[in-house]
């Protein structure tokens, strides 16, 4: 029991006021009862906070249930009717919902290829700078887009890359005309993968570059000693440094391959259309909010959050195999 | 005076002996791909300022920089109207939203710094933890939102994500890392936990509070999707959903401007409601932005 470790506290003072209760304190037979009655203040700390996530993140739990049901807004999820897995059945029979799992799928496999190592790349570059100054300013550059929402992003990104930008006004110049980059479907995935990249690149580095601090001096020194230009220094003492940050950062990436930047999709889907642009957390969204199907959109999300969930805890279990830490 | 040696001065950016000099080639190449990469993230700020700015002939001449300026945008859309309404809206849900968040967050870091003395706050702790894991769905929250009676009142903004775990195990981990004699002096005092609280946890913890109510106020301006699914009413709407609505998607700008005043170009005014919504972040984040390392490192993910 952790009362028993403060063994000197009471004796400590002795003719203080509170010597009484000090000594209690020290009493091993101490009942959950009497610890609770001690800590009643604390709970006035805890109640609040207790309540906001039972009600908001667990309560919601349970409105699952309308996955199962033929969920009508009038009759309430105590009054619609179950139709137990109908709602499933329809969702894999969707030509629409196996798009949005396929651009989902493509969406994250290009984010894990191409935005996952960038931050790892930026964070190297930054590091071999010698000037503390260059790298500083360059840092403060970087990590700006992410403070900025999804709607800002693609508000600037339409205005420079949209047809009306001077980016389309400087390929009209060498006479290639109608380019709108942002309303190209065949493209769009890449312009996805590319703006994630812009807003996100930076602040990714801030963990990255905590891990190469953490790298101690000796290494490098003694890999120089043993002859190891630059080049070598990365690849045999920084890289190796970085494991268990990337295989975290991986499990975590890997947990959430079906969520891919609902509002990000949401937002330019009307410009380029549902084919290349529905993904699962966008057909939920107009299925349900905008479409009134509440039962098949609710099972659309329940999949990919059970989905998610088992992926997580999965890749969690398989870095620890592997011998790094895990993140739980 | 000649004899006297000057002592070694040793240069805050000395490269240690074994690092050896970096070839010429390699310098260069660092610094191509550094300028591209600043160029790349700043550019799309300054074109997107610049233009909000441009004349309307600077704006006709398609020029990428305007060469001669106004602020008939700013005019059109400040002094009154959508943009206006909506600017108002966003700083107030911004305010409160984060006194809010910061007093329900730091309340529950504190309840659950000594989780091996109260009983039960084990739990609660992972209760917290875990619901970084999953998420109940769009559905299950709009239907709870809703019938909680918050659809179309400001307090779905603020409400469902009043405390975000994450936040709250950065301030748990700050709170933690306290001098603990400190705080058992205080309690032999006869101090109270909410006094304890109040007067030594808390002006100990500037740096982390300014991280988070940075975060916060952040995510809070920025809120968009919350916005747009909980309030039916257009007047409420606050600055992400009209630049959404009359920038991304190129709704008409009509309602947007105030009344009597002469439509400056299309693109100036959508380019100057970009700068608004933006403004407020790009004046905090150089305030915030030494402490972030540090704010987020000390979250970092483990609880």
């Amino acid at each position: 029991m952790a009362v028993l470790e403060r063994p000197g506290a009471a004796k400590a003072v002795p003719g203080r006021p509170g010597r009484d209760r000090a000594a209690r304190r020290d009493r091993p037979t101490t009942s959950v009862w009497e610890r609770v009655r001690r800590e009643r203040w604390m709970y006035t700390f805890i109640l609040p906070g207790l309540v906001f996530f039972l009600v908001f993140a667990y309560l919601p739990l349970l409105g699952n249930v309308v996955a199962f049901q033929d969920y009508s807004p009038y009759w309430g999820i105590t009054g619609s009717t179950w139709v137990g897995l109908d709602n499933f059945a329809a969702m894999f029979g969707d030509p629409q919902f196996v798009r949005a799992l396929t651009n989902t799928l493509i969406i994250s496999f290009l984010q894990i290829v191409f935005a996952f190592p960038a931050p790892i790349l930026l964070a190297l570059l930054l590091n071999s700078l010698v000037s503390d100054r260059v790298k500083r300013v360059v840092q403060t550059i970087v990590y700006l887009p992410h403070f900025i929402s999804w709607v800002i992003v693609i508000a600037i990104w339409q205005q420079v890359l949209g047809g009306a930008g001077p980016i389309a006004d400087l390929f009209s110049t060498i006479g290639i005309h109608d380019v709108n980059v942002m309303a190209d479907p065949d493209t769009f995935k890449a312009l996805v993968t590319s703006q994630v990249i812009w807003k996100n690149v930076g602040w990714g580095t801030i963990i990255f570059f905590a891990a190469i601090s953490a790298i101690p001096d000796e290494l490098y020194e003694a890999a120089a000693v043993d002859g190891a230009g630059s080049w070598r220094r990365t690849w045999h003492v920084t890289l190796p440094g970085l494991v268990p940050v990337i295989t975290l950062l991986l499990i975590l990436t890997i947990g959430s391959v079906l969520t891919v930047g609902f509002e990000q999709l949401l937002l330019q889907q009307p410009a380029v259309g549902a084919d290349a642009a529905q993904v699962l957390d966008t057909f939920v969204y107009f299925r349900g909010i905008s479409g009134g199907d509440w039962g098949l959109s609710t099972a659309a999300g329940l999949f990919k959050g059970v989905i998610g969930t088992i992926l997580v805890v999965a890749a969690n279990r398989f870095a620890k195999r592997l011998g790094t830490e895990g993140l739980f | 005076m000649t004899t006297l040696t000057a002592p070694p001065v040793r240069r805050r950016n000395a490269r240690p002996v074994w690092m050896g000099q970096p070839s010429r080639a390699s310098q260069s190449l660092k610094a191509l791909v550094i300028a591209l990469i600043v160029l790349v993230m700043l550019y799309p700020f300054v074109y997107v300022i610049a233009m909000s700015f441009a004349s309307r002939e600077a704006q006709a001449s398609g020029s990428a920089f305007p060469t001669s300026y106004s602020l008939d945008a700013y005019r059109s859309i400040i002094g009154g109207g959508v943009v206006t309404r909506s600017l108002v809206v966003t700083a107030l849900v911004t305010v409160v939203g984060t006194a809010l968040s910061m007093l329900f967050t730091t309340t529950l870091a504190y309840g659950l710094t000594r989780t091996r003395r109260v009983p039960g706050s084990r739990t609660v702790l992972v209760l917290v933890l875990c619901t970084m894991l999953f998420g109940a769905g769009i559905i299950p929250n709009y239907l709870l939102v809703r019938s909680l009676g918050m659809l179309d009142s400001y307090w779905s903004l603020v409400v469902p994500g009043l405390i975000s775990a994450f936040n709250m195990v950065v301030v748990r981990n700050f709170f933690m890392g306290l001098p603990e004699e400190l705080l058992e002096s205080a309690r032999l005092d006869g101090a109270s936990e909410w006094r304890i609280f109040l007067q030594i946890v808390l002006p100990l913890s500037k740096a982390v509070l300014a991280v988070i109510a940075l975060f916060y106020a952040v995510g809070y301006w920025n809120s968009f999707f919350n916005a747009m699914i909980y309030l039916n009413d257009t007047a409420k709407w606050p600055i992400q959903v009209v630049l959404n609505q009359y920038v991304v998607q190129g709704t008409a700008l009509s309602t947007l401007q105030a009344p009597d005043q002469p439509p400056p170009p299309g693109q100036t005014i959508q380019m100057a409601v970009i700068v608004v919504a933006t403004i407020p972040i790009l004046l905090v984040y150089p305030f915030a932005q030494r402490y972030f390392t540090k704010g987020v490192l000390t979250g970092a993910v483990k609880g």
